[in-house]
């Protein structure tokens, strides 16, 4: 292979730009217009995010925010995650998007245009808890293989659409039906038209919930199209993969669905617990389900410097997947005593709870906050990691934050 | 007479010539073609990248600063077999153990459409085991990377 048919096969334009090959014919560029290989997007401004959020990577798209950027009491998509798997869809036509309802445990196969839904199907909205399966990875040791989210994977919006339950009752089920699959139109990083980069989905008593929606709105608005416009599928409280974004096809099968990220080490984990760094067999994979309880301290963004003899107030949010979150309590002692926090209830259920708490140092020194929240089952979260699995998921190990009484 | 004649023997010789080098013309493109089947197709195609072959294109190292990957022996191969399909950063952000970055080497192939690395990817895996290998972070780090500021 020679250099010139290597760099005609990038099909991106990055590489063309990391080769520094010279400007043949540069002097002939009108102004203003940077060459096809500096022409990468800037996803801030592209998708209208804040300039503080981190982005993992670039080609996937994947973008978390900090903790101290989560503050708001519904997440607005300037501090939303970005989770993709694939190459997020150019052309979006929401006027001829349609919805096939297939598989297995349908009557019959029916399809359904967008305006359709939104004008048969009653509307519902709900604020629901989206955090990705792997939020966290990155304290992971031996590490995970992926996106090395820390903290910033996690939002709550308010989400409109109509209850999948009520689509999937109009078009009719048979008795043999477990799992819905979601098929989206994104597509595979190689480029490979038969891949499909993600297809997931949930048992179908998540289906048939109330909370869960087939959302055309977010926040109040068209739902943007790096979180799914015009139609995504939300299941709060379950890893945000469950929840797929622009979908054209929802499969009801008589098995569990078996879509790319379904198998495997993807969004599985050990069904036992294993010693860190094993290696586990398929078979002894179980999908994740629920997310387990967790909170995050949004207030103050960790590293305050305070005055010896002032009040520090804590704010922040906590949510236990499909359940709610009883108690929350913090730690200023690394976890040698622990004070309760005000908590308040869910604005609907799926939704992340807010607390805060006012907190008197004894003396001068470094602290660190801790918060620890427990949820109607008793469980709280761990001080450290939980139970390593191979791919790094569901670390809902206490959140801390620095602070110097000075 | 005799002009005519001499005339049409060099114009019979021109027209001879033309035609034997239109036909070397033809032979020469016919075997070009067979020999670059690619030419006619078009750029923009997302076929895989091709086969076993090693060839390397050296990069400078304005270059390879500018790819995000740490600058040794292996990182030209790196960067053009593993930036085509993602971005160099789902490489970086991760640390994985010789056998680690094998087995995910072997899933791409397997599942995500990447070619046979040949030659290349002993090359590959010792240079990503070496600049990104796995460290030990134990059950919990400290917080590191804290930004005082004045809470007011």
């Amino acid at each position: 292979m020679n250099r010139r048919k290597f760099i005609s096969k990038t099909s991106l334009s990055a590489l063309a730009a990391q080769l520094g090959l010279d400007l043949v014919f540069g002097q002939r560029l009108p102004d203003g217009y940077p060459p096809l290989g500096i022409q990468d997007p800037d996803p801030f401004q592209l998708f209208k995010k804040d300039r503080e959020m981190i982005v993992l990577n670039d080609r996937p798209l994947n973008m978390e925010a900090k903790a101290h950027l989560l503050n708001d009491k519904i997440t607005p998509n300037r501090r939303m995650f970005i989770r993709n798997n694939g190459i997020i869809p150019k052309k979006i036509d929401a006027q001829q998007w349609a919805l096939k309802i297939d598989g297995e445990s349908v009557h019959r196969t029916k399809t359904y245009y967008l305006n359709e839904l939104k004008s048969r199907f009653k509307h519902h909205t709900y604020q629901l808890t989206l955090e990705c399966g792997g939020n966290g990875r990155s304290e992971f040791d031996p590490p995970a293989k992926g996106n090395q989210w820390t903290v910033g994977a996690v939002s709550c919006a308010r989400w409109t659409g109509i209850r999948l339950r009520d689509v999937l009752e109009d078009v009719g089920l048979n008795p043999n039906a477990v799992y819905i699959g979601y098929h989206g139109v994104d597509t595979h990083l190689s480029g490979d038209p038969t891949k499909a980069p993600i297809s997931r989905g949930v048992p179908l008593s998540k289906a048939m919930q109330d909370e869960t929606l087939l959302a055309f709105r977010m926040n109040g608005d068209d739902i943007p199209l790096v979180h799914g416009h015009p139609l995504r599928l939300v299941c709060g409280g379950w890893p945000a993969s469950a929840s797929g974004k622009w979908i054209t096809r929802i499969s009801v099968r008589d098995q569990i669905h078996d879509g790319p990220k379904m198998g495997g080490s993807s969004y599985r984990v050990p069904c036992e617990s294993v010693a860190p760094g094993s290696e586990v067999a398929a078979e002894n994979m179980c999908v994740i389900e629920s997310m387990p309880v967790k909170s995050l301290i949004t207030h103050p963004k960790s590293g305050a410097l305070i005055q010896k003899g002032s009040t520090l107030k804590i704010k922040g949010h906590a949510w236990a997947g499909e359940l709610e979150v009883s108690k929350m309590h913090y730690s200023i002692d690394f976890g040698s005593t622990w004070q309760n926090c005000t908590l308040e209830k869910p604005v609907n259920r799926l939704a992340w709870q807010h607390f805060s708490a006012e907190i008197n140092f004894p003396k001068k020194g470094y602290y660190e906050v801790w918060a620890r929240a427990v949820d109607t089952n008793g469980k709280s979260q761990p001080m450290v990691l939980p139970g390593w699995n191979p791919k790094g998921y569901l670390n809902n190990a206490c959140h801390r934050i620095a602070i110097k009484v000075v | 007479m005799e002009e005519d004649f001499q005339k049409q023997i060099k114009l019979l010789g021109r027209l001879l010539m033309t035609f034997v080098l239109l036909l070397a013309f033809i032979i020469g493109g016919v075997l070009y073609l067979k020999n670059n089947p690619d030419v006619l197709k078009s750029t923009e195609s997302h076929e895989t990248f091709p086969t076993t072959e090693t060839i390397v294109v050296e990069l400078n190292a304005e270059i390879i600063a500018q790819s995000g990957f740490i600058n040794d022996p292996g990182v030209a191969q790196v960067i053009q077999n593993c930036t085509q399909c993602h971005s160099a950063k789902l490489v970086t952000q991760n640390r994985m153990s010789k056998e680690g970055w094998e087995a995910t080497i072997t899933w791409m192939q397997e599942t995500q459409n990447l070619w046979d690395l040949g030659a290349n990817q002993e090359k590959i895996v010792s240079y990503l085991a070496k600049n990104y290998g796995p460290q030990r972070k134990g059950r919990r780090q400290n917080l590191t990377d804290v930004e005082w500021y004045e809470l007011k």
